[in-house]
């Protein structure tokens, strides 16, 4: 028997490692499980905030999803994710804060895209965690409804800034832009670049339409058209015309966090 | 390569040549990049107020210049001089390596235009837009194409494990790349996640953490079963040991990514899931590390001479320790205090700076030397130089990070005797100066050893260029 003929170690492995195809294809199941496990099942899960609905393509407002109390008691979802169907407030303009988790006005959007251009997420996370301390400087947690709709998530992975995902009302407009124009002018010991050109650049305003419609044609939570309706779509233009960067990111930056109504005693953690 | 050869098969080692060359600059270019995002976050006068060069642009840069830049042209430098040496036979589509070549480098080029321009799609580590994403996998798989049917075509009966490794990267990369990236354009430079919110998260965090664990992590384990033992001149010291390295790595690795989402908004048994899995790494971890380390049992007496060796060796320390701290960082309470800290960042550079750099770096001088047919570098004692900058920039790195990461932990929970918090937010940030200065300081280290190497390496192929007529270079096997 030659040295090539011999298996030092199992019969199968020995197979494997004298097969090219042999080897791709048991390595690329292999390495297809874990992922498939982890990933898959969030998109059917009732506490992941995906809509059902939406998979199937349909119009309607996102709000199938679900939060069960450890005692079983299912948490109404009326005031979590908005429905303009089921609300008392019928359009985005007059939504109001607890009416429950709502898509971004136009200029909210520009300002996102300004956020995510700057790479904002780099420093500063949008995820509360269910802690004391996260608590009191920061607010409740995060659930999973409160970023449903941010087509590419702006969760973050690090806090070299404070986080921000309630900032929304925490601060005056005025505070805000005297804070991105200078940082240390407003907190002396912040290491946040300047950011006072961003009053310098008009908003993009095709770029930010064009995004409202894409959004509404997503495949996963896209933004129904109920809300997005075409007419705010094709009133967007005229609400952005003449707004800077900085206040379109000042906008965005006020409507984060407030959408829901958080109930004292409600564990939205299933 | 038409000049005598040393042995009958005629290598294509030109374009090994380029992607070492190229590996050598951009590790320059990317640690320079690091070390100045980093002097930012000390002295945040350096933005000097353009937008081109704020941390938000050029922290992507920076990233997108070390992993794909530096890591991508050693791994496909190593790559295709591994798969010929190891099945003794040519490539199989030289024009495709060459292709793949230009087409990684042009990739290259335009993250450096698009990025400080501020065109990103917003997620960590995949920062780049939709027609350079298309770019990649274009390129990729030409990469993984022609390495796999170089495999095909060998001339040896069995699969060497360094191209199991490279190939389960090729693989796992493409799965990830492909479906991390799926987006829809608004315009040629912008477009968005198809995903939102939990879903969007765990496929970024399966996404990053496998692009550490197949890339940076796999792609480079390939390196060392075939750099450590070429290097000591002796086989691998367990062959079923690597079998199991492999196969473990290669099933769970997969499942780690949950564990950079404790406790956020993803369901509980996710992370938990991916905790479990981190811990059960350790295993498998260790013992391919424990593999590279005996390998040297019965020579250590080379890493006293032999400053490549050290390289390697240190590499593998360094990969025992990240392969251990990070699974202690994704059990929850750790996580807990962890998460969002410098802790995270000081963990990631033990591992690329620690690991993957030094064992990049072993390789490539040894490469350099067998591609340009010479006995010894242009300075040996460069090299050792280059080692010991590498080191203790490493860690004091790693050191800045540990002590600013856990102080950040512990100042944000921490409450005092009336029940309230004790800091605020910006009082952490000041108290992480010191930290962040040393961390620049750290990374300068570091960078200076790559000037050195890239000068060394320089000077060793103009040596060996003067010696005889470009080309004409012996390839041993």
């Amino acid at each position: 028997m030659s040295d090539h003929d011999k298996i030092y170690s199992t019969k199968f492995q020995d197979k494997i490692e004298r097969s090219t195809v042999l080897m791709f294809v048991v390595t690329a199941i292999a390495v297809a499980i874990g992922g498939i496990v982890e990933i898959v099942p969030l998109f059917y899960l009732p506490n992941t905030a995906m809509c059902s609905s939406a998979l199937a393509g349909s119009d309607a407002t996102c709000n199938n999803t679900q939060h069960k109390m450890p005692d079983g008691t299912v948490i109404s979802m009326d005031k979590i994710v908005w429905n303009p169907a089921t609300s008392a407030h019928k359009t985005i303009d007059e939504w109001q804060p607890g009416d429950g988790v709502r898509p971004y006005k136009a200029l909210e959007l520009a300002g996102r895209n300004v956020y995510i251009r700057e790479g904002c997420f780099l420093c500063h996370s949008q995820m509360i965690r269910p802690f004391r301390d996260e608590k009191d400087r920061y607010g409740h947690y995060s659930i999973a409804e409160e970023s449903m709709y941010d087509h590419t998530y702006q969760w973050g992975s690090k806090r070299t800034g404070p986080d921000l995902a309630r900032v929304g009302g925490k601060y005056s407009d005025e505070w805000h832009i005297r804070h991105l124009n200078y940082p240390r002018e407003v907190v002396p010991e912040s290491v946040m670049p300047n950011y006072f050109w961003l009053a310098q650049k008009p908003v993009n305003v095709e770029e930010t339409v064009q995004t409202m419609k894409v959004l509404t044609i997503m495949p996963f939570n896209p933004i129904p058209k109920t809300i997005y309706t075409d007419a705010y779509i094709d009133g967007a233009a005229a609400q952005l015309e003449g707004k800077t960067d900085m206040e379109a990111l000042v906008a965005y930056l006020q409507s984060m966090g407030n959408h829901i109504k958080f109930e004292e005693g409600v564990n939205y953690r299933d | 390569m038409e000049a005598t050869q040393a042995t009958p098969v005629k290598y294509d080692m030109e374009v090994v040549r380029w992607f070492t060359i190229a590996a050598a600059i951009y590790a320059v270019v990317g640690t320079l990049i690091g070390v100045y995002i980093a002097s930012e976050l000390a002295f945040p006068f350096l933005n000097f107020d353009l937008e081109w060069i704020t941390f938000g642009r050029l922290r992507p840069l920076h990233t997108n210049a070390v992993i794909f830049a530096f890591g991508g042209c050693v791994l496909m430098a190593t790559g295709f001089y591994m798969v010929q040496r190891t099945g003794a036979t040519k490539l199989w589509s030289n024009g495709l390596a060459w292709f793949t070549f230009w087409g990684w480098n042009l990739i290259i080029v335009s993250a450096v235009v698009t990025l400080p321009l501020g065109l990103t799609t917003g997620k960590e580590y995949a920062e780049l837009e939709w027609p350079i994403d298309i770019a990649i996998a274009v390129v990729w798989l030409a990469f993984g194409l022609n390495h796999i049917m170089t495999v095909a075509i060998r001339k040896t009966s069995h699969i060497y494990v360094s191209n199991w490794f490279t190939m389960g990267m090729i693989v796992m990369i493409t799965y990830l790349h492909v479906v991390n990236s799926l987006a829809i354009p608004v315009s040629l430079t912008n477009s968005f996640s198809v995903f939102t919110g939990v879903q969007d998260a765990m496929v970024q965090w399966w996404w990053g953490h496998n692009a550490v664990g197949f890339y940076l992590t796999g792609g480079f384990l390939g390196i060392m079963y075939y750099f450590v033992p070429k290097q000591t001149q002796r086989p691998v010291f367990s062959y079923r040991l690597s079998v199991l390295h492999f196969w473990a790595l290669t099933f769970g690795y997969v499942w780690l990514g949950a564990h950079h989402l404790q406790y956020t908004a993803l369901p509980d048994w996710t992370g938990s899931l991916g905790a479990a899995v981190s811990l059960a790494m350790i295993i498998p971890s260790w013992g391919g590390a424990m593999n590279g380390m005996m390998t040297l049992s019965g020579a250590w007496d080379k890493l006293r001479t032999d400053y490549i060796l050290r390289f390697l060796v240190v590499a593998l320390a360094f990969y025992a320790m990240s392969t251990f701290e990070g699974p202690v960082m994704s059990i929850k309470s750790v996580n807990a205090l962890s998460h969002y800290t410098d802790w995270t960042v000081g963990h990631v550079h033990s591992g690329a700076l620690g690991w993957m750099a030094m064992v990049a770096y072993g390789a490539m001088y040894h490469m350099v030397k067998k591609l340009w047919g010479v006995e010894k570098m242009y300075s040996e004692g460069l090299v050792n130089v280059h080692f010991w900058l590498a080191t203790i920039g490493t860690v004091v790195y790693v050191v800045a990070m540990w002590v600013s990461g856990i102080m950040q932990g512990l100042m944000w929970r921490d409450y005092d005797e009336y029940g309230t918090l004790t800091y605020t937010f910006v009082e952490s940030v000041s108290a992480m100066h010191p930290y962040y200065a040393m961390r620049a300081v750290g990374g300068l280290i570091f960078n200076l050893g790559a000037w050195i190497a890239l000068y060394n390496i320089v000077m060793t192929v103009r040596q060996a260029s003067a010696l005889r007529a470009p080309g004409a270079v012996p390839a041993k096997a």
